[in-house]
């Protein structure tokens, strides 16, 4: 038992995916060339105003109601003054006291298997800024805005988190969840979901909270983790040391495996918050909230349990199936096909095909096996035409080469053979063609079934239903 | 055709259409007066001649043709801090100098739709900050009255060039006064519509809760046929208002009988001067005359409308003016070391002194700490003031009173005490922190200098309030005087 107790709290910076900026009709996709997709209200020319998307706040919305937490009728818009060159007005348009979502929460799965409720304290709208660029560019600094005004859903949530682990969870969740909801692309090597992590640790038992460091701009789980692993044995080894933690933000080095402190002045930063008095606030009346509601797909821990429940799956394999709605909806697709056997399908999806999207870098939509194929291999096995050890066969065969699971058993001629006459006549050839070792057998050298078995396969190309030869020959060899 | 500077907006626009006139001569009259008055008065920062002239060849084949808007062929001019499309938009400064603007504001663009011609852009007070048109880049505007004298500010290009003919019209902005107390001091018509009226897209930025545009002409009539092109839904500005633009113009001829009319007694205080008090209660007999009922109507947190306006405007401001920073476009300092002394010497050498005064003012009252203490309470105070203005006009139709406490000062008379100077604008900020519609309508002199009635009416009055200077002026010619050597 460590004597010091981890505390995390994370912002999420979702992207929304809506098709144009939060407060210009400037396009969002990603990679266009450095300001192919900035206009005058995002370049922040003199005289220009902001015009909220409504397709943002729809997003917000969507995802309030998915955590379950409170939508404000009215939230306003305020104004972050900081000068930076990619931040072309000279301040971001974010939410600060009052929030479009509000006390929400998600629950994630803990290693026993226990569920831990997260809270999120708040989620708010705001712009994104832009880049700074300088590979390629000696002796200056490039501007691109084509990420200056992208919508972003700030999701902050409650310094619940006791682990690195819990941390990551928490992030998978709340990413499996903005992608249920199709409000964000969850790229996180364009930078479409990232988050800050608050980490600080405190004596066991301790009420105060220790002094804390933001790590920010952590764009994938793996990195989420380790950050955090190091900063908490960082922050120990201080405190152990009889040192006190500076509170202060810090960069993660991925390269180097270690969090160091920003290089800034901003220690005395003052954000100067004050509500924009180019946006009126931001009413939303009941009935566009309900409305919302009604696009609110099933949600993953709805679709978990009724995976669980309906088809007979233990928590743990329904959580993993329904981790991305493409997913789900695959096995679903699977399942029906198949007319049943839910648990094979779960055990091929999250097996077979799993570990070959993995090996190549795919995603499960992408076509390669459709469903509807992989349902054909597995209803072969259901009626025993082939054996599960040779279907693993079939379905290489059908991953490498497009084709059926019956066209390749018929192709490859790996029909399992299950007519008792037929498995009868090859024993008797066996038998007739190795008297001695019948003989031995029949002496009671009972090894020598093994034998037998091996010469049939053999002889049928492995196709020999295995149960069904064991019973026959155990009655022909005993004659 | 020498005489066709004489003529009001209103009438320039009827004789365009009965074609007694081409508009390339209007054009021409009146650029050939910008020309030899702008060493005197310093009115314009930018006079775009050649484009004028081929829109006017344009306007009169329209014409000639039985097309155009409601002025087709008339000449105006805009307060340098409406953006037009390839001309430079400087809003005084030398922080944009070199701004040439990639659009046109969207009253730039309902104006050029109506058909009305720019022939330049007026000089103003930096960022429209001032009240006296002496915080220019390009150097002070002279009120024709007097050379010596200012026009006010921050639209006193506007003013002084519809005060001298220059132009029929102008456009201006009021974000504390900056319409109606030049109007004042140059002895013309102007009016700051309702806050939301009037689209802010394209109008640079002081104060974006205050700001609001509006137009500076010779008369109410001519004022009503400007407004009523420029105004109305803009859905680049998310606060400007979805509501019908009343024809401001039909409804001038109005009868004033049984108007209710209320004295803002606030504004007839001991720093009224005697003889502008005198020219304000000479105008409301004209109105008793007319058939209207005075009495008197107390606004009692009114006072108190100069430190909450220097409080919220410079909060505004300061951040408004942060994407000032020799990044994009604008000044840029020589030879910048790094990124901060690119900021510092970008903006200490682009802004002028009352511009930077009043950024560390809005720096100041922003700040942690400070925000509760003044900023809050700045927003409170006007939301009390608001209430006075709903609380008076459910009980009067509009508000009469001073528009300044004097008239016209001396150039330099004020320049070191930013104090007094703002404590000229004692009657005009209520007004914008209300939101509601004001204007300034000429009624009389003061030893030889123009002096104006403010009229003040409900959100979205303006019909009612050109009505009612309409009237007025119909009895009276004050906003009929031109200086002298001007005529």
């Amino acid at each position: 038992m460590s004597a010091w107790e981890t505390v995390i709290g994370l912002e999420i910076h979702a992207q929304l995916a809506t098709r144009s900026k939060i407060f210009s009709g400037s396009a969002t996709a990603y990679g266009a060339p450095p300001n192919a997709q900035a206009n005058l209200v995002d370049l922040g020319y003199p005289g220009v105003l902001p015009v909220l998307n409504a397709e943002a706040v729809r997003m917000a919305v969507k995802l309030g109601l998915a955590i379950n937490a409170r939508i404000a009728r009215s939230s306003v818009f305020a104004r972050k003054n900081y000068f930076y060159p990619d931040l072309p007005k000279g301040y971001q348009i974010s939410q600060y006291e009052l929030p479009i979502v509000a006390e929400g929460a998600v629950d994630i799965v803990l290693d026993d298997g226990a569920l831990k409720r997260i809270g999120i304290t708040r989620a708010h709208l705001e712009e994104d800024a832009g880049k700074s660029l300088h590979e390629g560019l000696p002796g200056v600094t490039g501007i691109d805005l084509n990420r200056a005004g992208t919508p972003l859903v700030e999701i902050v949530s409650e310094p619940h988190l006791r682990s690195a682990k819990e941390a990551v969870a928490y992030m998978k969740k709340v990413h499996t969840l903005v992608r249920y909801l199709e409000i964000c692309d969850g790229n996180m090597q364009e930078g479409s979901f990232r988050c800050d992590a608050n980490v600080s640790v405190r004596r066991a038992g301790a009420q105060k909270l220790g002094t804390r460091a933001e790590i920010k701009n952590l764009n994938s789980f793996r990195f989420v983790e380790r950050a955090i692993n190091y900063e908490v044995s960082r922050q120990i080894d201080i405190l152990e040391s009889g040192g006190q933690v500076v509170q202060e933000t810090r960069l993660y080095d991925p390269d180097k495996g270690e969090t160091r402190p920003m290089r800034s002045k901003e220690e005395a930063n003052d954000y100067r918050y004050f509500p924009d008095p180019d946006l009126l606030p931001l009413v939303l009346s009941d009935a566009f909230i309900e409305e919302v509601r009604t696009t609110l797909p099933e949600l993953p821990d709805q679709k978990a349990a009724r995976f669980a429940s309906g088809y007979g799956l233990s928590p743990y394999d329904a959580g993993v199936l329904t981790a991305s709605r493409e997913l789900a909806a695959y096995y679903e697709e699977v399942v029906r096909e198949l007319e049943g056997e839910p648990k094979l399908a779960a055990n091929w999806v999250m097996g077979e095909l799993a570990a070959a999207l993995n090996r190549e870098n795919l995603e499960v939509g992408s076509g390669r096996l459709p469903a509807a194929r992989l349902a054909g291999l597995l209803e072969r096995i259901a009626d025993q035409t082939i054996s599960g050890k040779i279907a693993k066969e079939v379905f290489e065969a059908m991953w490498s080469g497009g084709r059926s699971a019956d066209e390749v058993i018929d192709a490859q001629g790996l029909r399992q053979i299950t007519d008792s006459s037929a498995i009868e006549r090859v024993i008797d050839e066996v038998m007739g063609k190795n008297p001695a070792q019948l003989a031995d057998y029949r002496a009671g050298k009972d090894k020598l079934f093994g034998f037998f078995v091996g010469q049939v396969m053999k002889a049928t190309g492995g196709k020999a239903n295995p149960a069904q030869l064991n019973e026959l020959l155990k009655k022909k060899l005993g004659g | 055709m020498s005489e066709l500077h004489k003529r009001t907006l209103t009438e320039l626009a009827a004789g365009l259409r009965a074609r007694k006139f081409s508009s390339v001569e209007v054009v021409r009259a009146f650029l050939g007066r910008i020309e030899s008055r702008q060493g005197t008065l310093n009115a314009f920062v930018s006079v775009t001649s050649e484009q004028a002239l081929a829109e006017a060849a344009g306007a009169d084949r329209a014409l000639a043709s039985g097309g155009g808007g409601a002025l087709t062929g008339v000449p105006i001019a805009h307060k340098d801090l409406f953006c037009t499309r390839g001309v430079r938009t400087s809003c005084g400064s030398r922080m944009l100098d070199n701004f040439v603007s990639p659009y046109d504001a969207t009253v730039v663009a309902r104006l050029k739709a109506a058909g009305a011609i720019s022939l330049g852009k007026t000089n103003m007070d930096e960022f429209a900050m001032g009240s006296s048109n002496e915080n220019s880049y390009y150097g002070p505007v002279r009120n024709p009255w007097n050379v010596q004298l200012v026009p006010g500010g921050s639209s006193g290009g506007s003013a002084a060039a519809v005060a001298a003919r220059l132009v029929p019209g102008a456009t201006g902005t009021d974000t504390g006064g900056s319409i109606r107390q030049p109007a004042a001091l140059c002895g013309i018509t102007g009016i700051k519509p309702t806050y939301g009226r009037v689209s802010r897209f394209g109008m640079v930025a002081f104060a974006s809760s205050l700001d609001q545009g509006g137009v500076l002409t010779v008369s109410a009539a001519d004022a009503a046929l400007m407004l009523r092109e420029m105004a109305g839904f803009d859905p680049n500005d998310s606060t400007s208002v979805e509501a019908p633009v009343p024809d401001y113009v039909a409804a001038l001829d109005a009868p004033l009988a049984g108007l209710k009319v209320g004295l803002l007694k606030e504004f007839f205080d001991k720093g009224l001067e005697a003889g502008n008090e005198r020219r304000i209660r000479e105008a409301l007999q004209v109105f008793e005359k007319l058939g209207a009922q005075l009495r008197e109507v107390s606004l009692p947190n009114l006072p108190l409308s100069v430190p909450t306006y220097y409080v919220v405007a410079p909060a505004e401001a300061s951040s408004n003016l942060a994407r000032f920073d020799g990044v994009r476009y604008g000044y840029r300092c020589k030879e910048p070391r790094d990124l901060l002394d690119l900021y510092q010497r970008s903006r200490g050498e682009g802004f002028g002194a009352e511009v930077k005064r009043r950024i560390m003012t809005g720096t100041y009252v922003l700040s942690a700490g400070y925000y509760d203490a003044y900023y809050l309470r700045a927003q409170k105070v006007r939301q009390l003031i608001t209430d006075d203005f709903r609380r008076a006009f459910a009980e009067v139709d509009v508000l009469m009173g001073p528009m300044t406490p004097t008239a016209a000062f001396a150039i330099g008379a004020k320049t070191d005490d930013p104090i007094a100077m703002y404590l000229n604008d004692i009657y005009t900020i209520g007004a914008n922190l209300a939101g509601v519609p004001a204007m300034s309508v000429p009624c009389g002199f003061v030893a030889g200098l123009p002096v104006g009635l403010q009229i003040v009416g409900p959100h979205f009055g303006e019909a009612r309030l050109l009505n009612v200077a309409h009237r007025y002026q119909l009895e009276t010619d004050w906003h009929t005087r031109v200086p002298q050597g001007y005529a």
